[in-house]
């Protein structure tokens, strides 16, 4: 879909001209630590100007003071650059999915019933629009009419087709997709310019893009630490002049900027928008970048058992007729009941009988009984008067004892074997009379009970929620690997289950797709709604997956937890930078006047003047190094949270102890040659 | 090993031996669980109803600071016209004169706030009435303040999700009837059995060997030092404090002396481990201070065994190691330890004159000030360490990519606020005030003041900012030592150190009981494999790294400037 490198030609020249926009003031503001630096950038402005044209050379030569003001202004711009780029790539994600959906001719449906073609930018919220095969659809809707099959790989990559109905849990269409076979009627549900892409598109470029409540906290954090710094840098002003220390303001600027974490300044913000874009990456649209945020904490997930856990849907594999009841027979009466039945499973039951079973049999002239709620059963009524039902054996017990018959103790215990086993016995009936019990079996997804060890490595509890009963949810929970279960769930249940935990402190994701899904999409405190789920569970919830991929959520929780870390470890590498640079500059700023105070000088920095300019120059070189680090965020590893504290103070902390310690000393040994 | 060193270890182990068994008594004391000291019960019922106040009513956090500021400015009025009136007081037998206001103002706020800073000198400043009803006084209720107030903050850490913090009054009373009058009562009668004087007759006078008449100053002593120690107060009976014979006689009452000034600290850690049923979580911020408070000991012993090089430098043998403004009873080893201890513990009693130190110590001894939380005062250390844990749990809790929480409560944006500001408060009074004497002494030396701006530093140089820069770290930390070269009794830093003193108690413990009290009131988060364990060492040692970096690197360029310029001149 986008180019994975980390710089485009086209996003770097946008990026290069953004930093230098960024520059005004109030754009500035937002980031205290860099607006400081802004400040003491434009001081030494003024006292590069004042040197140069006053002849005064007690501030410093004129050559020094414009090297350190250079050197501010590329520092700013650094980081302006990190926050332009980040964004520049989120637009270009963005973007390439807004492409698709502009200026598509729509055809709006009039009051009516005609058709008139307008531009897709005209249509509005509520209105409705007609598309048919090869017409891509022009922006986001729900299907108030008509079936189709859609191709939406435009924007999931997945080639095959889905199919799209009005009234059901997948009713929804997206801008940018295209319809390949019938003919559909959609409803706008969002007026131009405010769908979900549309808003994603808005966060990344900075225009609603809030800081997150962790963002929050740490900017306070970075703005204490400034504040710190600037009194140490003010109060050593009266300290110098009692000791007879003279300090240009170059270097009170310098050590300044030196001290206040600019590096984590510098690429906060492109942190944050790196995590949303990572997650845009990984086709999860997010509401909010406190939504990635949340995803890290999460500490419960709810997921389905049916296409997350399992592979789609259960198989027939084993046929068990009731004693006294021939095999041929019993499996020519299930074919019979399963050859009009569309479902997966039904599908299932004929192919399991075989061709040679089912050669021969016709279902020509019989009334198809469908499955509903209340029946739990289907099956089908020949014209020679046979009725054959298949459905759950409470179902088919009852159905059974209401005309008299009793169900077998043999087919009784098949199905409590075939239960406990983790399959789901469908017994079938003949003129209500118990002929037999199918078995069908779920099948694991393969790799599936490895993610689940690796999420409980990361602290989260998997919950399945399945509609099964609780023997067989039992048996592939166990099977799976997931830490609890939700078996003959309702939308209600997993309402409860959120609650309940939500009450106990934790945080809860889960992924839905239907109406009655919106609820306890709302409810959760990370809610993905799949795209192919109604208008209603994607407003319910805080992203949207593209790909309707159940075990997305897996992924989302990783991204918010990798934002999180990266902002850590920068800011502890930012902090612990800050070891080295006094020790480069607090012996400069003395050395001349208290000669024994070289001995802190401990890197051995040739000058004073360039042992300044090294710490510097590192301090703002830092921020590009570190650029890429912030886009593609430090690597997770679900190791449990005291290996991965170990791990990362390892290298951000004491890496940040000893990497300026070398760089300072490098820059030194090759900017004396100038001196 | 030397003997001295000997005693300095030996006198370490036995404060910890004592501490953890009195943490766990201290737990119980404040869980108000049954206990053989409940025989005090009805001493304490006797007090809560004469000050018409019920132990059992809970307090959210605002309700005990509101008690306990209210209380705080109650002493502080009392306290501060018996100093100006004790002149025309009784129990006067010396006849000393009433202070002046400044100075009384000074003072009081310096024993109100547990630093006992002192501008005067005991013998001719104070009367027997105003040592006994207002500086033992307040030693007694300015060290339960602070431990009542971290009595506060250990029921909030314990609550899962409640307002309730427990009464301000009972462990205010609890921490008087039930911890430091019994041990104080121990120490004085150790102290006076070994000569320091308990008496309210008047100086007394003697015929020295070379046949001159000397008065003593004598009094009330031994009570006052043993709760000088043990409240972490250290304001002295005498001027120059437990180096005075009376004050501090023998090697036993020095160790026994500077076993006080260290007990109650460390064991309040303990406490909070049974307090919270998190003995880990106890040994790990114990294991940190004690990190800190060992490389700092460590660090002293060898500048002052080692001698002052200066000296050396003439030729002259110190095999006492540097023994100038030494008590030869201590030696220079258990002078260095106890010059540790009283600044980690913000006592500020003294038993050698730190400013007759080598210029590391010197240093180590304000790094001990500006950290302030290796131990620390009574009550307070453990808050101002809970404030630079606080700043560790969100930045580890971040790097593990999760929301930081502590003991299962979110710590957020509002927590933050006041964590990083009470985090600034001290860098940012004691480099500010330091900044002023400079400016004054640099820029208007010759002011007509009663004592003229450049006459403050009796040394010139390194030294002399060394001296103020001391002083009001002393004062910022509440601690109370001085770097005696300072000419420190006059409006100006009688002034300045009383105002640094008060905003660095009271904010210091508003602000992590603030923290507390918000913490306390949100919902558990029940642990889980990606929760951040603030019990492990790798924790402990972010902790320690931050806490260096944050607050002593703070003031690098200061110390450079002071003893680093000292010690690298006195090297060379």
């Amino acid at each position: 879909m986008s180019s994975t490198s980390l710089f485009q030609r086209d996003q770097f020249r946008e990026a290069l001209i953004q930093s230098f926009m960024k520059l005004a003031p109030r754009t500035m503001l937002r980031n205290p630590v860099m607006f400081t630096v802004e400040i003491g950038t434009a001081i030494m402005l003024l006292v590069t100007l004042y040197s140069a044209f006053s002849g005064d050379d007690s501030q410093g030569s004129f050559g020094y003071n414009a090297v350190v003001f250079l050197i501010l202004f590329i520092t700013l711009l650094f980081a302006n650059f990190a926050e332009a780029i980040a964004e520049a790539r989120g637009k270009a994600q963005a973007a390439s999915l807004r492409k698709l959906r502009e200026d598509t001719p729509a055809k709006l449906k009039l009051a009516d019933g005609s058709l008139k073609t307008i531009r897709s930018s005209e249509l509005r919220k509520g209105d409705a629009f007609y598309c048919e095969a090869g017409d891509t659809i022009p922006t986001d809707g729900e299907i108030i009419q008509g079936l189709a099959s859609i191709d939406e790989s435009a924007i999931t990559g997945e080639s095959a087709p889905v199919i799209r109905e009005a009234g059901g849990d997948r009713s929804s269409v997206t801008g940018g997709t295209r319809v390949l076979s019938d003919r559909i009627t959609v409803q706008v549900t969002s007026e131009p310019g405010t769908s979900f892409l549309d808003r994603m598109i808005a966060l990344v470029e900075g225009a609603s893009r809030q800081k997150t409540p962790n963002e929050i906290a740490l900017t306070i954090l970075l703005a204490g630490f400034t504040l710190v710094f600037l009194i140490v840098c003010v109060t050593l002003k009266p300290f110098a002049d009692q000791a007879n220390t003279v300090i240009t303001i170059a270097s009170f600027i310098s050590l300044f900027v030196c001290l206040i974490p600019t590096t984590i300044g510098g690429l906060l913000s492109a942190i944050g928008i790196a995590g949303m874009d990572r997650a845009l990456r990984a086709n999860v649209i997010t509401k909010s970048g406190r939504a990635v945020e949340t995803a890290g904490d999460v500490d419960v997930l709810l997921l389905d058992k049916t296409g997350t856990i399992t592979i789609g849907n259960r198989k027939a594999t084993a046929f068990f007729p009731a004693p006294g009841v021939a095999r041929e027979r019993f499996i020519s009466a299930s074919a019979l009941g399963s050859l009009a039945d569309e479902t997966p499973e039904g599908k299932s039951i004929v192919e399991l009988a075989g061709a040679d079973a089912v050669k021969g049999l016709s279902i020509a002239g019989a009334e198809l009984i469908t499955f509903t709620a209340e029946t739990r059963s289907s099956g089908v009524d020949l014209p020679d008067g046979r009725r054959i039902r298949k459905g759950a054996q409470d179902a088919m017990r009852k159905l059974a004892e209401r005309s008299g018959h009793q169900m077998p103790m043999e087919v009784d215990e098949v199905v409590k074997r075939i239960s406990s086993n983790g399959g789901t016995p469908l017994v079938v009936t003949e003129n209500e009379q118990v002929i037999g019990c199918i078995e069908l079996q779920d099948i694991i997804k393969p790799g599936i009970s490895e993610r689940f060890e690796r999420l409980r490595k990361m602290g989260v509890k998997t919950v399945m929620v399945t509609g099964d009963n609780p023997l067989t949810a039992k048996f592939i929970a166990e099977k799976a690997g997931v830490d609890d279960y939700i078996a003959e769930a309702t939308p209600e249940d997993k309402m409860a289950y959120i609650k309940k935990e939500q009450q106990s402190g934790r945080l809860v994701a889960m992924m839905g797709d239907g109406t009655n899904d919106a609820p306890a999409l709302a409810q959760a405190d990370v809610g993905v709604a799949m795209n192919s789920g109604t208008a209603a569970a994607k407003e319910a919830g805080n992203m949207v997956d593209l790909d309707n991929d159940p075990t997305k959520l897996i992924e989302v929780v990783e991204i918010g937890k990798q934002l999180l870390m990266t902002r850590g470890t920068l800011t502890t590498f930012s902090i612990a930078n800050d070891v080295a640079k006094y020790f480069a500059i607090v012996p400069a700023l003395f050395m001349v006047s208290i000669p024994a105070l070289g001995a802190l000088n401990i890197m051995n920095l040739q000058s004073a003047e360039s042992a300044i300019l090294s710490a510097v120059i590192f301090n703002a070189i830092i921020i590009p190094m570190l650029i890429p680090l912030a886009l593609k965020g430090v690597t997770y590893r679900p190791i449990g949270a005291s290996a991965i504290l170990r791990r990362n103070l390892l290298i951000y902390g004491l890496g940040g102890v000893i990497v300026p310690f070398i760089g300072i000393k490098l820059i030194d040994m090759l900017i004396t040659p100038f001196f | 090993m030397s003997t001295e060193l000997f005693g300095v270890i030996a006198t370490y182990a036995i404060t910890l031996v004592l501490a953890i068994p009195l943490g766990r008594y201290i737990a119980r004391v404040y869980k108000a669980e049954k206990h053989w000291s409940d025989f005090l019960l009805p001493l304490e019922r006797g007090i809560y109803k004469l000050a018409g106040v019920d132990p059992n009513s809970e307090m959210d956090w605002k309700q005990h600071l509101r008690a306990l500021l209210t209380i705080n400015a109650l002493w502080f009025v009392y306290g501060f016209f018996m100093l100006l009136g004790q002149g025309g007081l009784p129990l006067n037998p010396d006849g000393n004169a009433g202070m002046t206001p400044d100075l009384a103002f000074n003072t009081i706020i310096s024993f109100v706030v547990n630093c006992n800073l002192q501008h005067y000198s005991g013998e001719s400043g104070l009367t027997y009435l105003t040592q006994i009803a207002v500086i033992m006084f307040l030693q007694f209720v300015s060290a339960a303040t602070g431990m009542a107030a971290l009595a506060a903050v250990f029921k909030a850490l314990a609550a899962r999700s409640a307002t309730g913090l427990g009464n301000f009054w009972m462990y205010f009373t609890r921490s008087i009837t039930r911890i430091l009058l019994p041990i104080s009562l121990v120490t004085a009668f150790i102290l006076v059995l070994q000569g320091t004087p308990m008496t309210f007759d008047g100086r007394s006078t003697v015929t020295t060997l070379e046949g001159t008449e000397q008065q003593i100053t004598q009094g009330p002593t031994a009570a006052m030092v043993a709760i000088k120690q043990l409240g972490t107060n250290g304001g002295g009976f005498f001027g120059v404090n437990s180096a005075h014979p009376l004050e501090n006689p023998t090697y036993l009452t020095n160790m026994v002396e500077v076993i006080s000034i260290l007990l109650i600290p460390i064991a309040l850690v303990f406490a909070l481990g049974f307090y919270l049923q998190k003995k880990k979580l106890a040994w790990t911020i114990f294991g940190v201070m004690t990190m800190g408070f060992v490389l700092f000991a460590a660090g002293s012993i060898l500048a002052e065994s080692h001698g002052n090089p200066a000296i050396a430098a003439l030729g002259i043998d110190q095999p006492m190691g540097s023994m100038e403004g030494k008590e030869v009873r201590f030696g220079s080893e258990a002078s260095a330890y106890w010059g540790i201890a009283t600044t980690a513990t913000s006592n500020g009693s003294v038993n050698a004159m730190h400013d007759s130190m080598t210029p590391l110590s010197g240093a180590l001894q304000m790094l001990d000030m500006m950290i302030n939380a290796f131990y620390g005062g009574v009550g307070v250390g453990f808050l101002n360490y809970f404030v630079f844990l606080i700043i560790a749990v969100f930045i580890a809790g971040l790097m593990v990519g999760r929301t930081p929480e502590f003991l299962g409560k979110k710590v957020e944006a509002r927590e933050m606020k006041i964590a990083t500001l009470i985090a600034l408060l001290h860098p940012f009074l004691i480099l500010v005030a330091t900044a002023i004497a400079s400016y004054t002494i640099t820029h208007h030396g010759d002011a007509a003041w009663s004592v003229v701006p450049a006459n403050w530093l009796n040394n010139p140089g390194a030294h002399g900012f060394s001296e103020m820069l001391y002083e009001n770290t002393s004062a910022a930390a509440n601690n109370g030592s001085g770097f005696e070269g300072l000419g420190d009794n006059n409006f100006f830093w009688n002034f300045v150190t009383g105002l640094v003193l008060i905003l660095g108690r009271f904010l210091p413990i508003i602000g992590p009981m603030a923290i507390a009290g918000m913490l306390a009131a949100k919902k558990a988060i029940p642990e889980g494999d990606g929760t951040l364990r603030a019990d492990t060492a790798t924790f402990g040692g972010l902790t320690f790294t931050l806490i260096f970096i944050l607050a002593a690197l703070s003031f690098f360029p200061a110390l450079a400037l002071g003893p680093l310029a000292e010690y690298f001149d006195m090297a060379q």
